[in-house]
């Protein structure tokens, strides 16, 4: 995980080593202080030598002011390298998930993703932070106070034989301990949040079907789970630092008898006593530090190999194959003996043996049962996921012989589920082309039956849109959606049953405005109604992932027993009394 | 504006670091909730000042241990004296123990209350509350609001108890050794407090940047992420990285200057103390020679120098938690403020027996027939008749979205609502349930007004299939369930039959048992509003009402289940709403609704005699197809 995050560390390597080094001396600094000390006690003091202490004293005052000046300064550049270390993962994440495919954005779930560019990143910055202070600081101040404590006495610095290891034991086996129960708190946090989540986006559902009580006990019993796993794992916690405190007593209390004896055999000075005790103590504080560290470093761990996870997951479908120059002539659409299933491992095919071939500029229908795979179908034109046999071509060439930037300018397509963006309406619907005039945008909003709605509110294109298009209503966001996609100006643009909250009759006045303006474009249309598609130059009836019939209205009329099904049956009502 | 929820006043700013506007109140609630442990919470206060003095009294006990033994070398007493100061600081470690040990029962007991709380006042909260807030704003209060209390609960009570005993009985005992050194001690901590003013005030105004630019951030990419299919399909990548990047560097530079501006504050701290401490060497020695002082004293009072700098850097500390905690627990409690659904209702939905003479006994099991109890027992048989009597509504107060409308369904007919998108027929049904409440008018049940029918019993009696499907975490069997929790799987598959789902479900890869999660993301549309429909089916309610439920189901599954519908539909009252005109035909009655207006109403062969807007409608049909 390390090895997968260092290079990111990218521009901020300079300030993390001046950091470090500035700590480290920081530390050394501020341990020499006992040691002058000492000699205020040990030979200014018995001497009765003022200049003596006054001339320590100073070297002291200067010596902290120092130690003052790098510890600041090491704080800065802590900041700066974290801020920058952090800023760099988050782009770096966000770059990469640019570059997924659709597959890859559910392997993770957006949810997760978006925990991962925020939360875990910011872990790892303040850990980073944290650790460039306390990690060197620690280290640094143990061994040099351990020299220096060595260097009055090593007779007495033999404690920290005992000390030392009876501490890390302890560390040891409170992490390990510890570590499993802070995964399960997060398992149980997000157990928590899920269905916090859910309540919110299906309230509707949970009133209406009178089933907030069941909702809330869920809710209880999740708390109740989570309380009881933070009790345990904090609760275990909170026995580290009272045994790190018994330890260092006792090891006070060893050093001050053993000690007061070397005094009095005269081994020891007293100055040299008091400032062994000193070190005891900055030692003992630098391991309670590590061990935090070690705390903090095991959280950071499972955050750091979740944003390693996005940096390293392998973009399904890439540019690999295409040849940059290459754009696409034409809006002719192929299909040759296409296979594809979502799930590497699912025995069936959600699409089998896909053969078609579409000219360009033709208006193409595809009707087909719920889970007949249509939307399938198309997502594959656009390569939003990959065929898994045969080829998909496109104005003559495989689709993956263009970089997905040509392809996808190439193809325009409107989702079943779409989104709006927060911003102005003008905003959105410049998504389709980002240089588009005032002009070419109210065309496409014409064409799209959305320029009258538009022109009723207050300020017009310039109303602004709410996050997810919440205040705009369903048929509206179709149609800004529509506009969008049109604006795109592409050789094919595909509808993916992206009508269904649009009356008949606006349904078919886009249809109209297509045909009307976009004659080169080839268009393929999902949709439920037959009234949507009867016109259309070639009609797919799919079926259970495969094509089971096409060719024109009349044509399919006869020979498609699934199409004369559905036709007569929405046709029932008008011909009996249109 | 039929179903889009209302944009909040003042839009979004929920990530913004907000300084409490009400501390006093906030506190005193947050108090109600920690107050329930007063008795623990006074034993944590024992705790810690026991274990204070013994921190304290420990170092002060380094002055004889050096005077009084090991300069003579009286070792006896040394062992005595190493004993005392042993059993001291023993007591004091397992007194902080304690306090730790309470302090984190206390604060998660607190905030598993207080999370508690939370969710169930959600929970009875009307819809337009969650009409003006984004799911995200009420999440950070569930996570990041709870969290940041949490820690000042855990945190803070101990530490400023802690802080301000240990600086008052350092100070203490650094007088008692030696005033002259203490009135130094005490120019550094005038020193210090400066510091603390000066960064701590440059700290906070960037840590306010800083949590306005990752509000920023964040927001950025939850919308991008969550829209990044179709940041893909119209190939926006570069331009959202371009987006991105700007936010990502605005809060770097923010973050840059508040964390170097926090983060310089221990070391600075430090080091002044240290100032001290060199200085307090010095004097001390000189002291020393001139007999005022004594190298035990020096010894321990260099310990207390150390010591009392803390406090200081602590409690400074504090006051950012606290604050931020502030903040968070007032946006909690500014939920829990809400005024909950108005619930006044008196009549009770029950199931009844009917005798041959058609006279009603209240009965436990399910029987198929239902009544509504009053108050003082009398019971009116469900029959399903819904009337709506010149009803006015809006969203909000200036804006009427439904005018004037009067309608009525008769027990057992098939109401249709027709219209063009944003005419106010979802509106509608959202009054039925009381989901909103209406400003003009009065819309009754069974002749009851529903005002005084019990909320729940009202939504119990109205089956409800939307047009956005929701589904829950858990197995489809349970997503159907949802409808009744006491069905039966028999019921249950019964139901999934009813809906023409059993197909589909059959295929899936554990069937009824596949676990769905992410709002069954795995399922098309189409899918999705079959499970919606078996929910609605194993409800088995006596009124439905029909969203647009079939809208992404094609015609030709439609078709299939068609007799499915029926016979869900049969004996009930049924609300439609349907862009097909072929699914509302045979309606008793069908609505045209314009603007919030019902312009035309009749069965579909009057409609089409008007020749109106139906005629319009349904002749664009005609010549389509």
């Amino acid at each position: 995980m390390l090895k997968q995050l260092f290079p990111y560390t990218k521009g901020c390597r300079k300030w993390i080593v001046l950091g470090v080094c500035c700590s480290a001396l920081e530390s050394v600094f501020e341990l020499l202080l006992p040691l002058v000390m000492a000699d205020i006690v040990d030979i200014g003091i018995k001497n009765g030598d003022q200049a003596f202490i006054l001339s320590a004293g100073l070297k002291m005052v200067l010596m902290a002011m120092f130690a003052l000046a790098l510890g600041g300064g090491a704080a800065v550049l802590a900041s700066i390298a974290s801020q920058r270390f952090g800023a760099n993962l988050r782009a770096a994440q966000y770059a990469k998930v640019q570059e997924f495919s659709f597959r890859n954005i559910e392997h993770f779930s957006t949810s997760s993703l978006i925990t991962r560019l925020t939360t875990d990143v910011t872990m790892l910055q303040n850990t980073l932070f944290m650790g460039m202070r306390l990690l060197i600081r620690a280290p640094s101040m143990l061994i040099s106070a351990l020299i220096l404590a060595i260097g009055i006495s090593t007779q007495l610095s033999r404690v920290f034989l005992f000390v030392i290891p009876l501490i890390a034991v302890l560390v040891v086996l409170v992490i390990s301990r510890v570590r499993p129960l802070f995964r399960t708190l997060q398992e149980r946090t997000d157990d928590l949040n899920l269905v916090v989540q859910e309540n919110l986006t299906a309230m509707r559902v949970v009133k209406s079907f009178v089933r907030e009580e069941e909702e809330k006990e869920k809710f209880s019993q999740r708390n109740l789970a989570l309380r009881s796993t933070s009790e345990k794992a904090f609760g275990f916690m909170s026995f580290l630092m009272p045994l790190m405190m018994l330890i260092i007593y006792s090891t006070i209390i060893a050093v001050m008898w053993i000690g007061g004896h070397m005094v009095f055999d005269g081994t020891l000075l007293v100055g040299k006593l008091i400032s062994f005790f000193t070190y005891v103590t900055e030692i003992l504080i630098s391991l309670m530090m590590v061990s935090m560290v070690f705390m903090m470093l095991s959280r950071a761990i499972v955050c750091g190999r979740r944003v390693a996870e996005v940096l390293t997951e392998t973009p399904e479908i890439t540019d690999s194959a295409a040849d940059p120059t290459l754009t696409v002539e034409d809006g002719s659409v192929e299909f040759d003996h296409v296979y594809f299933k979502y799930h590497p491992t699912a025995e069936g095919w959600n699409l089998t043996d896909i053969n078609v071939s579409i000219p360009s500029g033709v208006t193409v229908g595809i009707l087909g049962g719920t889970g007949s795979a249509k939307s399938t179908l198309v997502s594959l034109i656009p390569r939003l996921y990959e065929a898994n046999e045969g080829e998909v071509r496109v104005g003559g060439h495989s689709i993956k012989e263009y970089t997905l930037e040509q392809l996808r300018d190439a193809v325009a397509m409107v989702l079943q589920k779409n989104t709006l963006f927060s911003g102005s309406i003008r905003e959105n619907l410049r998504w389709g082309r980002a240089d588009a005039t005032d002009e070419e945008i109210a065309a496409a909003c014409r064409a799209a039956c959305a320029e009258e709605f538009i022109n009723a509110f207050p300020d017009g294109y310039d109303t602004h849109i709410e996050q997810g298009g919440s205040n705009v209503s369903g048929g509206q966001k179709q149609r800004l959606c529509i506009a969008r996609a049109i604006l795109r100006k592409p050789k094919i643009l595909i509808f993916d049953d992206s009508t269904s909250a649009v009356d008949t009759a606006t349904d078919a006045r886009i249809r109209e405005a297509l045909r009307r303006d976009l004659p080169g474009v080839t268009k393929i249309i999902i949709a439920q109604r037959v009234s949507s598609i009867a016109d259309a130059d070639l009609i797919l009836v799919m079926d259970d992932g495969h094509i089971s019939a096409m060719g024109t209205h009349e044509e399919l009329l006869q020979s498609s027993s699934i199409y004369r099904e559905v036709y007569q049956q929405q046709q029932e009502g008008v011909s009996l009394h249109g | 504006m039929a179903k889009g929820p209302m944009p909040g006043p003042g839009g979004r700013n929920k990530h913004g670091f907000q300084r409490p506007t009400d501390l006093r109140r906030t506190i005193r609630k947050l108090m109600g909730y920690v107050g329930r442990y007063k008795f623990l919470l006074l034993l944590v206060a024992v705790c810690i000042l026991g274990s204070t003095f013994c921190s304290i009294y420990g170092s002060f006990l380094l002055k004889p241990l050096i005077n009084d033994y090991i300069i003579p070398g009286d070792f006896p007493g040394l062992a005595r004296q190493l004993a005392v100061m042993g059993v001291v600081y023993a007591m004091g470690a397992l007194m902080s123990f304690g306090s730790n040990r309470i302090m984190i029962y206390v604060s998660q007991r607190t905030v598993s209350a207080l999370r508690d709380d939370l969710f169930r006042r959600m929970q009875s909260l009307p819809l337009r509350f969650f009409d003006s807030r984004t799911h995200g704003e009420l999440m950070s209060s569930f996570t990041n609001d709870i969290e940041t209390v949490s820690e000042m609960i855990n945190s803070s009570f101990a530490t400023l108890i802690t802080s301000s005993l240990t600086f008052v009985g350092v100070l203490g005992m650094m007088f008692y050794l030696n005033w002259t050194l203490t009135l130094i001690s005490i120019a550094f901590l005038f020193i210090m407090l400066l510091v603390v003013k000066g960064i701590g005030g440059k700290s906070r105004v960037n840590f306010q940047r800083q949590q306005a630019a990752i509000g920023s951030l964040n927001g950025y990419i939850e919308e991008m992420i969550e829209g990044q299919k179709v940041v893909k399909v119209f190939g926006h990548e570069r331009k959202s990285i371009e987006g991105f990047a700007q936010r990502n560097e605005t809060y770097r530079e923010a973050g840059t200057l508040a964390q170097a501006f926090a983060g310089a504050m221990m070391p600075i701290m430090g080091n002044v103390s240290r100032i001290n401490y060199a200085v307090t060497c010095c004097v001390g020695g000189l002291l020393a020679i001139g007999g005022v002082f004594d190298v035990g004293s020096l010894a321990a009072y260099l310990n207390y120098v150390k010591q009392v700098s803390q406090p200081i850097n602590q409690i400074s500390q504090q006051t950012n938690t606290i604050l931020a905690a502030a903040a968070g627990a007032e946006r909690i409690f500014s939920i829990m403020d809400q005024t909950p659904e108005v619930d006044e209702g008196k009549f009770r939905l029950v199931n009844v027996q009917k005798a041959v003479d058609g006279t009603l006994t209240e009965c436990e099991q399910r029987s198929g027939h239902w009544a509504w109890r009053a108050e003082d027992g009398t019971l009116t048989e469900l029959r399903g008749d819904v009337r709506f009597d010149h009803v006015d509504f809006g969203y909000t107060e200036e804006k009427t979205v439904l005018h004037d409308i009067s309608l009525f369904a008769k027990p057992g007919q098939k109401i249709a609502f027709v219209g063009s998108t944003g005419a106010g027929k979802t509106t509608i049904t959202n009054l039925i349930n009381r989901f909103y409440e209406i400003h003009d008018g009065t819309i009754t049940y069974d002749g009851i007004d529903i005002r005084d029918i019990e909320k729940d019993s009202l939504r119990r009696s109205l089956g409800i299939v939307l047009q956005d499907t929701h589904l829950f975490t858990g197995t489809v069997m349970e997503n159907i369930r949802y409808g009744r929790p006491d069905a039966t799987d028999e019921e249950v598959i019964a139901a999934a039959n009813l809906a023409g789902a059993s197909t589909f479900i059959r295929h899936l890869p554990e069937g009824f048992h596949t676990v769905l999660s992410g709002d069954g993301g795995n399922l098309s549309q189409g899918e999705r509003q079959l499970l919606n429909i078996a929910r609605a089916a194993v409800a088995d309610p006596p009124v439905l009402i029909l969203d647009e439920a079939t809208s992404s189901i094609d015609t030709r599954t439609e078709k299939l289940i068609e007799k499915g519908m029926d016979r869900l539909m049969a004996g009930r009252t049924v609300f439609v709403i349907a862009h097909r005109l072929s699914t509302v035909r045979n309606s008793q009655a069908i609505l045209v609704l314009e603007q919030g207006r019902i312009i035309e109403r009749g069965d579909h062969e009057d409609l089409l005699a008007q020749k109106g807007r139906y005629y319009q409608l349904y002749a664009g049909l005609a010549e389509l197809g």
